[in-house]
Protein backbone atom coordinates (compact mmCIF):
# COMPACT_ATOMS: atom_id res chain seq x y z
CA UNK A 1 0.00 0.00 0.00
CA UNK A 2 1.51 3.55 -0.86
CA UNK A 3 0.64 5.08 2.89
CA UNK A 4 1.76 8.41 0.87
CA UNK A 5 -0.99 8.67 -1.54
CA UNK A 6 -3.76 8.34 1.39
CA UNK A 7 -5.42 11.28 2.34
CA UNK A 8 -6.12 12.57 6.13
CA UNK A 9 -9.26 11.04 6.12
CA UNK A 10 -8.10 7.77 4.92
CA UNK A 11 -5.21 7.06 7.17
CA UNK A 12 -7.20 7.84 10.03
CA UNK A 13 -9.65 5.33 9.01
CA UNK A 14 -6.82 3.04 8.35
CA UNK A 15 -5.02 3.44 11.89
CA UNK A 16 -8.62 2.71 13.49
CA UNK A 17 -9.00 -0.27 11.04
CA UNK A 18 -5.73 -1.66 12.59
CA UNK A 19 -4.20 -1.83 8.60
CA UNK A 20 -1.36 -0.31 10.12
CA UNK A 21 -0.02 1.28 13.06
CA UNK A 22 1.08 5.27 13.95
CA UNK A 23 4.55 3.87 14.66
CA UNK A 24 4.56 2.06 10.75
CA UNK A 25 3.21 5.60 8.95
CA UNK A 26 5.80 7.50 11.17
CA UNK A 27 8.19 4.86 9.57
CA UNK A 28 7.18 5.18 6.19
CA UNK A 29 7.17 8.82 6.11
CA UNK A 30 10.44 9.67 8.01
CA UNK A 31 12.09 6.93 5.95
CA UNK A 32 10.46 9.06 1.98
CA UNK A 33 11.58 12.34 4.35
CA UNK A 34 15.10 11.09 5.12
CA UNK A 35 15.64 9.79 1.44
CA UNK A 36 14.27 13.17 -0.63
CA UNK A 37 15.62 15.79 1.82
CA UNK A 38 18.95 15.80 0.67
CA UNK A 39 17.47 17.63 -2.76
CA UNK A 40 14.34 19.15 -1.95
CA UNK A 41 15.91 20.65 1.19
CA UNK A 42 12.20 21.51 2.76
CA UNK A 43 12.97 20.72 6.12
CA UNK A 44 15.25 22.71 8.32
CA UNK A 45 15.12 20.25 10.96
CA UNK A 46 13.91 16.53 10.83
CA UNK A 47 12.97 14.98 13.89
CA UNK A 48 12.72 11.17 13.83
CA UNK A 49 13.33 10.24 17.09
CA UNK A 50 10.28 12.31 17.97
CA UNK A 51 7.94 11.11 15.61
CA UNK A 52 8.52 7.41 16.94
CA UNK A 53 8.20 8.73 20.51
CA UNK A 54 5.08 10.24 18.97
CA UNK A 55 3.93 7.49 17.41
CA UNK A 56 4.09 5.23 19.86
CA UNK A 57 2.05 7.60 22.49
CA UNK A 58 -0.28 7.80 19.03
CA UNK A 59 -0.45 3.71 19.25
CA UNK A 60 -0.86 3.94 23.02
CA UNK A 61 -4.42 5.97 22.29
CA UNK A 62 -5.80 4.48 19.64
CA UNK A 63 -5.41 0.61 21.69
CA UNK A 64 -7.08 2.98 24.83
CA UNK A 65 -9.91 4.16 22.52
CA UNK A 66 -8.79 7.47 23.52
CA UNK A 67 -7.81 8.43 20.24
CA UNK A 68 -9.28 11.65 18.21
CA UNK A 69 -9.27 11.80 14.56
CA UNK A 70 -6.30 13.08 13.62
CA UNK A 71 -4.31 10.32 16.33
CA UNK A 72 -0.97 9.38 14.55
CA UNK A 73 -1.57 11.32 12.07
CA UNK A 74 2.33 12.94 11.08
CA UNK A 75 2.82 16.17 9.94
CA UNK A 76 5.54 18.86 9.23
CA UNK A 77 5.64 22.23 11.06
CA UNK A 78 6.82 25.44 9.48
CA UNK A 79 9.89 26.53 11.46
CA UNK A 80 8.40 29.90 12.69
CA UNK A 81 6.39 27.84 15.31
CA UNK A 82 8.12 27.53 18.25
CA UNK A 83 8.61 23.83 19.19
CA UNK A 84 9.43 22.79 22.62
CA UNK A 85 13.13 21.39 23.66
CA UNK A 86 13.47 21.66 18.84
CA UNK A 87 15.59 24.12 17.76
CA UNK A 88 13.31 27.19 16.13
CA UNK A 89 14.80 29.11 13.69
CA UNK A 90 12.56 30.70 11.11
CA UNK A 91 15.16 30.26 8.54
CA UNK A 92 17.41 32.65 10.46
CA UNK A 93 21.04 32.70 11.12
CA UNK A 94 19.74 34.57 13.74
CA UNK A 95 18.20 32.00 15.63
CA UNK A 96 20.49 28.86 14.09
CA UNK A 97 20.92 28.26 17.59
CA UNK A 98 17.79 28.76 19.41
CA UNK A 99 15.65 25.94 20.97
CA UNK A 100 12.05 26.91 21.98
CA UNK A 101 11.87 26.56 25.66
CA UNK A 102 7.51 26.34 24.75
CA UNK A 103 5.14 25.52 22.43
CA UNK A 104 3.08 28.11 20.28
CA UNK A 105 -0.63 27.29 20.60
CA UNK A 106 -0.73 25.51 16.87
CA UNK A 107 1.93 23.23 18.11
CA UNK A 108 0.39 22.65 21.15
CA UNK A 109 -2.86 21.76 20.04
CA UNK A 110 -1.19 19.77 17.38
CA UNK A 111 0.68 17.38 19.99
CA UNK A 112 -2.82 17.01 22.43
CA UNK A 113 -4.62 15.69 19.02
CA UNK A 114 -1.76 13.19 18.99
CA UNK A 115 -0.62 14.14 15.62
CA UNK A 116 3.33 12.89 15.03
CA UNK A 117 6.03 15.39 14.36
CA UNK A 118 8.54 14.89 11.34
CA UNK A 119 10.29 18.28 11.37
CA UNK A 120 10.32 21.66 11.39
CA UNK A 121 10.11 22.98 7.47
CA UNK A 122 12.32 25.28 5.66
CA UNK A 123 11.14 28.98 4.88
CA UNK A 124 12.04 32.42 3.43
CA UNK A 125 13.60 33.80 6.43
CA UNK A 126 11.28 35.62 8.96
CA UNK A 127 8.98 34.35 6.31
CA UNK A 128 10.06 37.57 4.25
CA UNK A 129 10.01 36.35 0.34
CA UNK A 130 8.11 34.75 -2.12
CA UNK A 131 10.39 32.02 -3.53
CA UNK A 132 12.23 30.39 -0.66
CA UNK A 133 15.47 31.68 -1.65
CA UNK A 134 15.82 34.29 1.43
CA UNK A 135 16.37 31.16 3.81
CA UNK A 136 19.38 31.15 5.90
CA UNK A 137 19.41 27.11 5.30
CA UNK A 138 19.54 27.28 1.88
CA UNK A 139 16.68 27.31 -1.03
CA UNK A 140 13.74 24.65 -1.55
CA UNK A 141 13.72 22.92 -4.72
CA UNK A 142 9.85 22.41 -6.36
CA UNK A 143 9.12 18.85 -6.52
CA UNK A 144 7.62 19.12 -10.04
CA UNK A 145 10.41 20.56 -11.62
CA UNK A 146 13.69 20.96 -9.13
CA UNK A 147 15.38 23.65 -11.15
CA UNK A 148 12.23 25.69 -9.97
CA UNK A 149 11.53 27.52 -6.84
CA UNK A 150 8.48 26.16 -4.92
CA UNK A 151 6.90 29.71 -3.96
CA UNK A 152 7.42 30.95 -0.24
CA UNK A 153 7.42 31.88 2.15
CA UNK A 154 6.63 28.39 3.55
CA UNK A 155 8.29 27.07 0.46
CA UNK A 156 9.72 23.98 2.56
CA UNK A 157 5.65 23.14 4.02
CA UNK A 158 4.65 23.09 0.31
CA UNK A 159 7.50 21.12 -1.09
CA UNK A 160 7.61 18.60 1.57
CA UNK A 161 3.49 18.25 1.09
CA UNK A 162 3.94 18.67 -2.50
CA UNK A 163 6.31 15.04 -2.75
CA UNK A 164 4.00 13.70 -0.15
CA UNK A 165 7.06 13.66 2.37
CA UNK A 166 4.79 14.68 4.74
CA UNK A 167 0.40 14.14 4.65
CA UNK A 168 0.32 17.68 6.31
CA UNK A 169 2.22 20.75 6.73
CA UNK A 170 1.49 24.12 9.13
CA UNK A 171 1.90 27.10 6.90
CA UNK A 172 1.75 30.94 8.02
CA UNK A 173 0.89 33.76 5.53
CA UNK A 174 1.25 37.41 5.91
CA UNK A 175 0.70 38.22 1.80
CA UNK A 176 0.39 34.65 0.76
CA UNK A 177 3.11 32.51 1.95
CA UNK A 178 0.68 30.05 2.54
CA UNK A 179 -1.33 30.21 -0.45
CA UNK A 180 1.24 31.09 -3.10
CA UNK A 181 3.48 28.07 -2.49
CA UNK A 182 0.23 25.39 -2.27
CA UNK A 183 -0.32 26.86 -5.74
CA UNK A 184 3.44 26.21 -7.31
CA UNK A 185 3.15 22.80 -6.15
CA UNK A 186 -0.15 21.61 -7.12
CA UNK A 187 -1.90 21.15 -3.08
CA UNK A 188 -4.37 23.15 -1.31
CA UNK A 189 -3.30 25.68 1.16
CA UNK A 190 -5.81 27.68 3.79
CA UNK A 191 -5.09 31.05 5.54
CA UNK A 192 -7.80 31.50 7.69
CA UNK A 193 -9.48 34.73 8.79
CA UNK A 194 -7.27 36.93 10.74
CA UNK A 195 -7.16 35.94 14.40
CA UNK A 196 -8.90 32.46 13.84
CA UNK A 197 -5.54 31.13 15.07
CA UNK A 198 -3.71 32.00 17.51
CA UNK A 199 -0.31 33.57 16.56
CA UNK A 200 0.90 32.74 20.06
CA UNK A 201 4.70 31.33 19.59
CA UNK A 202 4.43 32.39 15.89
CA UNK A 203 7.59 34.25 15.41
CA UNK A 204 6.07 37.34 14.05
CA UNK A 205 6.81 38.93 11.15
CA UNK A 206 3.57 42.14 10.59
CA UNK A 207 0.94 41.31 13.14
CA UNK A 208 -1.95 42.89 11.87
CA UNK A 209 -1.19 40.51 8.66
CA UNK A 210 -0.08 37.08 10.11
CA UNK A 211 -1.83 34.59 10.01
CA UNK A 212 -1.31 30.76 10.30
CA UNK A 213 -3.03 28.02 8.41
CA UNK A 214 -2.66 24.20 7.11
CA UNK A 215 -1.25 23.46 3.72
CA UNK A 216 -2.21 19.62 2.85
CA UNK A 217 -3.05 18.12 -0.59
CA UNK A 218 -7.39 18.35 -0.52
CA UNK A 219 -9.80 21.22 1.37
CA UNK A 220 -10.91 17.92 3.45
CA UNK A 221 -7.37 17.00 4.50
CA UNK A 222 -7.10 21.10 5.30
CA UNK A 223 -10.56 21.27 7.31
CA UNK A 224 -9.85 18.40 9.45
CA UNK A 225 -6.37 20.22 10.57
CA UNK A 226 -8.33 23.60 10.94
CA UNK A 227 -10.93 22.63 13.29
CA UNK A 228 -7.50 21.23 15.13
CA UNK A 229 -5.70 24.20 15.45
CA UNK A 230 -8.61 27.33 15.31
CA UNK A 231 -10.08 29.23 18.10
CA UNK A 232 -9.66 31.54 20.46
CA UNK A 233 -6.25 31.67 23.00
CA UNK A 234 -6.37 34.46 25.76
CA UNK A 235 -2.32 34.30 25.46
CA UNK A 236 -2.80 36.08 21.52
CA UNK A 237 -4.21 39.28 22.25
CA UNK A 238 -6.01 39.58 18.84
CA UNK A 239 -7.35 35.78 18.83
CA UNK A 240 -10.58 36.12 18.32
CA UNK A 241 -13.55 34.37 20.94
CA UNK A 242 -15.82 33.13 17.75
CA UNK A 243 -16.36 29.32 18.20
CA UNK A 244 -15.32 27.09 15.73
CA UNK A 245 -17.24 25.39 13.09
CA UNK A 246 -16.78 21.35 12.69
CA UNK A 247 -15.19 22.01 9.25
CA UNK A 248 -15.14 18.62 8.08
CA UNK A 249 -18.71 18.14 9.10
CA UNK A 250 -19.73 20.87 7.03
CA UNK A 251 -17.82 19.81 3.49
CA UNK A 252 -20.91 18.64 1.82
CA UNK A 253 -22.52 22.09 1.59
CA UNK A 254 -24.02 22.29 -1.99
CA UNK A 255 -22.41 25.65 -4.52
CA UNK A 256 -26.05 25.50 -5.88
CA UNK A 257 -27.36 28.82 -5.85
CA UNK A 258 -23.71 30.63 -4.47
CA UNK A 259 -22.63 33.45 -6.05
CA UNK A 260 -19.24 33.45 -7.15
CA UNK A 261 -17.80 36.48 -7.75
CA UNK A 262 -14.92 36.96 -10.33
CA UNK A 263 -12.98 39.56 -9.41
CA UNK A 264 -12.42 41.69 -12.84
CA UNK A 265 -9.62 43.62 -11.98
CA UNK A 266 -7.80 39.89 -11.25
CA UNK A 267 -8.71 38.73 -14.51
CA UNK A 268 -7.50 42.38 -16.23
CA UNK A 269 -4.07 43.85 -16.55
CA UNK A 270 -1.34 41.42 -17.54
CA UNK A 271 -3.17 38.27 -16.15
CA UNK A 272 -1.49 35.40 -18.25
CA UNK A 273 -4.35 33.93 -20.89
CA UNK A 274 -3.20 30.36 -20.14
CA UNK A 275 -3.86 31.01 -16.52
CA UNK A 276 -6.94 33.15 -17.39
CA UNK A 277 -8.20 29.76 -19.21
CA UNK A 278 -7.42 27.71 -16.29
CA UNK A 279 -9.85 29.73 -14.04
CA UNK A 280 -12.22 30.13 -16.46
CA UNK A 281 -12.07 26.46 -16.93
CA UNK A 282 -12.75 26.02 -12.87
CA UNK A 283 -15.48 28.83 -13.11
CA UNK A 284 -17.59 26.15 -15.63
CA UNK A 285 -16.93 23.47 -13.07
CA UNK A 286 -18.95 25.46 -10.41
CA UNK A 287 -21.11 26.48 -12.87
CA UNK A 288 -21.87 23.15 -14.41
CA UNK A 289 -22.87 22.56 -10.26
CA UNK A 290 -24.98 25.22 -10.34
CA UNK A 291 -23.55 27.76 -8.82
CA UNK A 292 -23.73 31.48 -10.55
CA UNK A 293 -21.64 33.43 -11.55
CA UNK A 294 -21.34 36.73 -11.39
CA UNK A 295 -18.86 40.10 -11.88
CA UNK A 296 -17.16 42.21 -9.08
CA UNK A 297 -15.27 45.10 -8.94
CA UNK A 298 -12.32 46.19 -6.69
CA UNK A 299 -10.60 49.39 -8.35
CA UNK A 300 -8.16 49.45 -6.11
CA UNK A 301 -6.91 46.23 -5.82
CA UNK A 302 -3.91 47.11 -7.82
CA UNK A 303 -3.14 49.23 -4.98
CA UNK A 304 -2.66 46.32 -2.25
CA UNK A 305 1.18 45.82 -3.43
CA UNK A 306 2.43 49.17 -2.60
CA UNK A 307 0.33 49.20 0.62
CA UNK A 308 1.31 46.05 1.97
CA UNK A 309 4.83 47.22 1.55
CA UNK A 310 4.25 50.16 3.54
CA UNK A 311 2.03 48.25 6.09
CA UNK A 312 4.45 44.86 6.56
CA UNK A 313 8.10 46.64 6.57
CA UNK A 314 7.02 49.29 9.17
CA UNK A 315 5.09 46.52 11.32
CA UNK A 316 8.16 43.92 10.20
CA UNK A 317 11.01 46.73 11.73
CA UNK A 318 8.89 47.30 14.89
CA UNK A 319 8.58 43.56 15.91
CA UNK A 320 11.95 42.50 15.25
CA UNK A 321 13.51 45.04 17.56
CA UNK A 322 13.56 42.24 19.51
CA UNK A 323 16.37 40.64 18.46
CA UNK A 324 18.88 42.64 20.17
CA UNK A 325 22.09 39.90 20.82
CA UNK A 326 21.07 40.01 24.51
CA UNK A 327 18.85 37.45 25.44
CA UNK A 328 18.37 35.27 22.62
CA UNK A 329 19.65 34.85 18.95
CA UNK A 330 23.02 35.82 17.56
CA UNK A 331 25.62 38.11 19.42
CA UNK A 332 28.51 39.25 17.98
CA UNK A 333 32.00 38.60 19.06
CA UNK A 334 33.71 41.29 21.02
CA UNK A 335 31.59 44.02 20.85
CA UNK A 336 32.53 47.41 21.94
CA UNK A 337 29.77 48.64 23.32
CA UNK A 338 25.82 48.40 23.36
CA UNK A 339 25.49 49.75 20.56
CA UNK A 340 28.05 47.70 18.50
CA UNK A 341 26.37 44.78 20.23
CA UNK A 342 23.40 45.75 18.74
CA UNK A 343 24.39 46.59 15.34
CA UNK A 344 26.55 43.98 14.76
CA UNK A 345 24.78 41.28 16.11
CA UNK A 346 21.51 42.43 14.33
CA UNK A 347 23.86 43.40 11.16
CA UNK A 348 25.34 39.37 11.29
CA UNK A 349 22.18 37.52 12.06
CA UNK A 350 19.75 38.71 9.39
CA UNK A 351 20.00 38.49 5.87
CA UNK A 352 20.01 40.88 2.88
CA UNK A 353 15.65 40.73 2.15
CA UNK A 354 15.19 40.93 6.23
CA UNK A 355 17.11 44.17 6.55
CA UNK A 356 16.06 45.65 3.77
CA UNK A 357 12.64 45.10 5.10
CA UNK A 358 13.63 46.57 8.30
CA UNK A 359 15.15 49.60 6.69
CA UNK A 360 12.52 50.44 4.34
CA UNK A 361 10.49 49.97 7.71
CA UNK A 362 12.34 52.19 9.49
CA UNK A 363 12.37 54.78 6.71
CA UNK A 364 8.59 55.00 6.38
CA UNK A 365 7.95 55.13 10.54
CA UNK A 366 10.46 57.98 10.43
CA UNK A 367 10.11 61.70 11.60
CA UNK A 368 8.59 63.76 8.84
CA UNK A 369 7.63 60.49 6.14
CA UNK A 370 5.13 58.50 8.93
CA UNK A 371 2.03 60.65 7.47
CA UNK A 372 3.08 60.39 3.79
CA UNK A 373 4.03 56.55 3.98
CA UNK A 374 2.16 54.86 6.80
CA UNK A 375 -0.99 56.39 7.36
CA UNK A 376 -1.53 57.12 3.63
CA UNK A 377 -1.27 53.52 3.18
CA UNK A 378 -3.47 52.67 6.35
CA UNK A 379 -6.01 55.20 4.54
CA UNK A 380 -5.58 52.81 1.44
CA UNK A 381 -6.08 49.63 3.17
CA UNK A 382 -9.39 50.89 4.83
CA UNK A 383 -10.46 51.54 0.89
CA UNK A 384 -9.46 48.03 -0.17
CA UNK A 385 -10.74 46.46 2.56
CA UNK A 386 -14.42 48.26 2.23
CA UNK A 387 -13.98 47.44 -1.68
CA UNK A 388 -13.81 43.56 -0.20
CA UNK A 389 -16.57 44.40 1.44
CA UNK A 390 -18.94 45.70 -1.07
CA UNK A 391 -18.31 42.86 -3.36
CA UNK A 392 -19.57 40.29 -0.39
CA UNK A 393 -22.93 42.46 -1.02
CA UNK A 394 -22.94 40.64 -4.07
CA UNK A 395 -20.94 37.05 -4.15
CA UNK A 396 -20.71 34.92 -1.32
CA UNK A 397 -17.17 33.40 -2.60
CA UNK A 398 -14.96 35.32 -4.44
CA UNK A 399 -12.26 33.78 -6.98
CA UNK A 400 -8.92 34.37 -9.14
CA UNK A 401 -5.53 33.31 -9.98
CA UNK A 402 -3.61 32.52 -6.84
CA UNK A 403 -0.55 33.40 -8.64
CA UNK A 404 0.54 35.37 -11.99
CA UNK A 405 2.51 32.70 -13.77
CA UNK A 406 3.92 29.02 -12.33
CA UNK A 407 7.28 28.24 -10.42
CA UNK A 408 10.09 30.44 -11.79
CA UNK A 409 13.18 29.43 -12.22
CA UNK A 410 15.47 29.35 -8.75
CA UNK A 411 17.52 32.12 -9.35
CA UNK A 412 15.18 34.38 -12.05
CA UNK A 413 13.97 36.82 -9.48
CA UNK A 414 16.37 37.72 -6.45
CA UNK A 415 18.28 40.34 -8.41
CA UNK A 416 14.85 42.53 -8.40
CA UNK A 417 12.40 42.96 -5.38
CA UNK A 418 9.76 45.09 -6.74
CA UNK A 419 9.32 41.84 -9.31
CA UNK A 420 9.42 39.11 -6.64
CA UNK A 421 6.92 41.62 -4.46
CA UNK A 422 4.89 41.11 -7.34
CA UNK A 423 4.08 37.84 -7.33
CA UNK A 424 1.31 38.41 -4.23
CA UNK A 425 -0.31 40.62 -6.32
CA UNK A 426 -3.47 38.28 -6.30
CA UNK A 427 -3.37 37.07 -2.75
CA UNK A 428 -1.97 40.52 -0.12
CA UNK A 429 -5.44 41.73 -0.28
CA UNK A 430 -7.06 38.95 1.29
CA UNK A 431 -4.24 39.67 4.45
CA UNK A 432 -4.75 43.43 4.12
CA UNK A 433 -8.83 43.34 5.15
CA UNK A 434 -8.34 39.87 7.52
CA UNK A 435 -10.37 37.54 5.16
CA UNK A 436 -9.72 33.89 5.17
CA UNK A 437 -8.62 32.68 1.93
CA UNK A 438 -7.73 29.36 -0.10
CA UNK A 439 -5.93 28.21 -2.95
CA UNK A 440 -6.37 25.39 -5.10
CA UNK A 441 -5.31 23.13 -7.73
CA UNK A 442 -6.75 24.11 -11.04
CA UNK A 443 -4.87 22.69 -13.78
CA UNK A 444 -1.16 22.53 -15.22
CA UNK A 445 0.55 25.01 -17.44
CA UNK A 446 3.68 22.98 -19.70
CA UNK A 447 3.54 20.56 -16.93
CA UNK A 448 3.78 22.94 -14.11
CA UNK A 449 0.73 23.52 -11.13
CA UNK A 450 -1.12 26.85 -10.77
CA UNK A 451 -3.78 27.74 -8.63
CA UNK A 452 -7.27 28.73 -8.26
CA UNK A 453 -8.03 31.25 -5.24
CA UNK A 454 -11.34 31.48 -3.01
CA UNK A 455 -11.75 34.51 -0.88
CA UNK A 456 -14.50 34.48 2.05
CA UNK A 457 -16.28 37.15 4.20
CA UNK A 458 -14.73 37.21 7.97
CA UNK A 459 -15.17 33.52 9.11
CA UNK A 460 -16.55 32.25 6.22
CA UNK A 461 -14.20 29.34 6.51
CA UNK A 462 -16.39 26.62 6.03
CA UNK A 463 -17.76 28.02 3.01
CA UNK A 464 -14.21 28.63 1.80
CA UNK A 465 -13.47 24.59 2.22
CA UNK A 466 -16.87 23.57 0.69
CA UNK A 467 -16.59 25.22 -1.96
CA UNK A 468 -13.03 23.83 -2.71
CA UNK A 469 -14.27 20.78 -1.60
CA UNK A 470 -17.09 20.77 -4.24
CA UNK A 471 -14.56 21.12 -6.84
CA UNK A 472 -12.16 18.49 -6.00
CA UNK A 473 -15.30 16.13 -5.96
CA UNK A 474 -15.59 16.88 -9.48
CA UNK A 475 -11.84 17.18 -10.87
CA UNK A 476 -8.93 15.44 -9.86
CA UNK A 477 -5.58 17.90 -9.75
CA UNK A 478 -5.31 17.92 -6.02
CA UNK A 479 -4.54 13.91 -6.52
CA UNK A 480 -2.21 14.39 -9.11
CA UNK A 481 1.61 13.68 -8.12
CA UNK A 482 4.90 15.35 -9.62
CA UNK A 483 6.18 11.74 -11.45
CA UNK A 484 9.52 11.49 -9.57
CA UNK A 485 7.40 10.93 -6.13
CA UNK A 486 4.69 9.18 -7.21
CA UNK B 1 11.85 59.12 -3.80
CA UNK B 2 15.99 58.84 -4.11
CA UNK B 3 17.48 57.69 -1.08
CA UNK B 4 20.92 59.08 -0.84
CA UNK B 5 24.54 57.09 1.09
CA UNK B 6 23.66 59.32 4.02
CA UNK B 7 19.96 58.42 4.40
CA UNK B 8 20.47 54.68 3.90
CA UNK B 9 23.66 55.18 6.85
CA UNK B 10 21.14 57.38 9.03
CA UNK B 11 18.28 54.65 8.44
CA UNK B 12 20.90 51.70 8.94
CA UNK B 13 21.22 53.82 12.32
CA UNK B 14 17.87 53.96 13.52
CA UNK B 15 17.53 50.20 12.58
CA UNK B 16 20.45 49.10 14.51
CA UNK B 17 22.02 47.30 11.51
CA UNK B 18 25.70 47.80 10.66
CA UNK B 19 26.13 47.04 6.76
CA UNK B 20 29.23 46.45 4.83
CA UNK B 21 30.27 49.00 2.52
CA UNK B 22 28.34 46.66 -0.52
CA UNK B 23 25.29 46.86 1.46
CA UNK B 24 25.06 50.03 1.74
CA UNK B 25 25.47 50.30 -1.90
CA UNK B 26 23.20 47.67 -2.73
CA UNK B 27 20.26 49.41 -0.45
CA UNK B 28 20.67 52.59 -1.44
CA UNK B 29 19.68 51.85 -5.04
CA UNK B 30 16.81 48.76 -3.63
CA UNK B 31 15.28 51.36 -0.97
CA UNK B 32 14.78 53.72 -3.71
CA UNK B 33 13.57 51.86 -6.56
CA UNK B 34 11.12 50.51 -3.55
CA UNK B 35 10.02 53.75 -2.18
CA UNK B 36 9.31 54.79 -5.72
CA UNK B 37 6.88 51.41 -6.36
CA UNK B 38 5.26 53.02 -3.33
CA UNK B 39 4.85 56.16 -4.18
CA UNK B 40 1.90 55.12 -5.90
CA UNK B 41 -0.39 55.69 -3.49
CA UNK B 42 0.08 59.18 -3.79
CA UNK B 43 -2.21 58.23 -7.15
CA UNK B 44 -5.23 57.27 -4.27
CA UNK B 45 -6.94 60.31 -3.04
CA UNK B 46 -8.07 58.71 0.17
CA UNK B 47 -9.08 62.65 1.43
CA UNK B 48 -11.39 61.87 4.64
CA UNK B 49 -10.99 57.95 5.17
CA UNK B 50 -9.56 56.28 8.48
CA UNK B 51 -6.36 55.16 8.90
CA UNK B 52 -7.15 50.80 9.17
CA UNK B 53 -4.90 49.64 11.75
CA UNK B 54 -6.97 46.31 12.94
CA UNK B 55 -8.59 43.94 10.04
CA UNK B 56 -11.61 43.28 12.15
CA UNK B 57 -12.86 46.61 12.87
CA UNK B 58 -15.01 45.75 15.88
CA UNK B 59 -12.48 43.48 17.57
CA UNK B 60 -11.76 45.98 20.97
CA UNK B 61 -7.88 45.00 22.97
CA UNK B 62 -9.01 42.32 25.28
CA UNK B 63 -8.15 43.16 29.48
CA UNK B 64 -7.21 40.03 31.82
CA UNK B 65 -7.90 39.78 35.25
CA UNK B 66 -4.41 41.01 36.86
CA UNK B 67 -3.40 37.53 38.59
CA UNK B 68 0.13 35.64 38.46
CA UNK B 69 -0.25 33.16 35.50
CA UNK B 70 3.21 32.61 34.57
CA UNK B 71 5.54 31.24 37.02
CA UNK B 72 9.43 32.02 36.91
CA UNK B 73 11.39 29.80 34.58
CA UNK B 74 14.60 32.14 33.89
CA UNK B 75 16.66 29.17 34.08
CA UNK B 76 15.37 28.04 30.52
CA UNK B 77 14.80 31.04 29.00
CA UNK B 78 18.41 32.31 29.63
CA UNK B 79 20.05 28.88 28.34
CA UNK B 80 19.44 30.54 25.01
CA UNK B 81 21.64 33.78 25.57
CA UNK B 82 24.99 33.90 24.86
CA UNK B 83 26.46 35.46 27.90
CA UNK B 84 24.57 35.17 31.48
CA UNK B 85 25.77 34.84 35.01
CA UNK B 86 24.17 34.70 38.49
CA UNK B 87 20.60 35.10 36.08
CA UNK B 88 21.69 38.08 34.80
CA UNK B 89 22.27 38.87 31.08
CA UNK B 90 25.87 40.35 30.82
CA UNK B 91 26.07 42.76 28.17
CA UNK B 92 29.19 45.31 27.33
CA UNK B 93 29.39 48.08 30.01
CA UNK B 94 27.16 51.22 29.64
CA UNK B 95 27.76 53.21 32.70
CA UNK B 96 31.11 54.41 32.96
Amino acid sequence: MSLHTLSVAELAAGLRSKQFSATELARHFIARSEAHNGLLNGYITLTPERALADAAAADARLASGQAGPLTGIPLAQKDIFCTDGIRTTCGSRMLKNFVSPYDATVVERLVAAGTVLLGKTNMDEFAMGSSNETSHFGLVRNPWDTDRVPGGSSGGSAAVVSARLAPVATGTDTGGSIRQPAALTGISGIKPTYGRVSRYGMIAFASSLDQAGIMAPSAEDCALFLEAIAGFDPRDSTSVDVPVPAYSAELGQSVKGLRIGVVREFMEGGLDPANAALIRAALQVYADQGAEIVEVSCPNMGMSVPTYYVVAPAECSSNLSRFDGVRFGHRCENPKDLMDLYKRSRGEGFGAEVKRRIMTGAYVLSAGYYDAYYLKAQQVRQLISREFAAAFTQADVLVGPTSPTPAFKIGDKVDDPITMYLNDIYTIGANLAGLPAMSIPCGLLDGLPLGLQLIGPHFAESRLLSTAHAYQQATDWHRRLPAAYA
Amino acid sequence: MSLSRRDVEHIAHLARLSLGEDEISAATGSLSRILAFVDQLNAVDATGIAPMAHPLADQAQRLRPDVVTETDQHTRYQANATKVEAGLYLVPKVIE
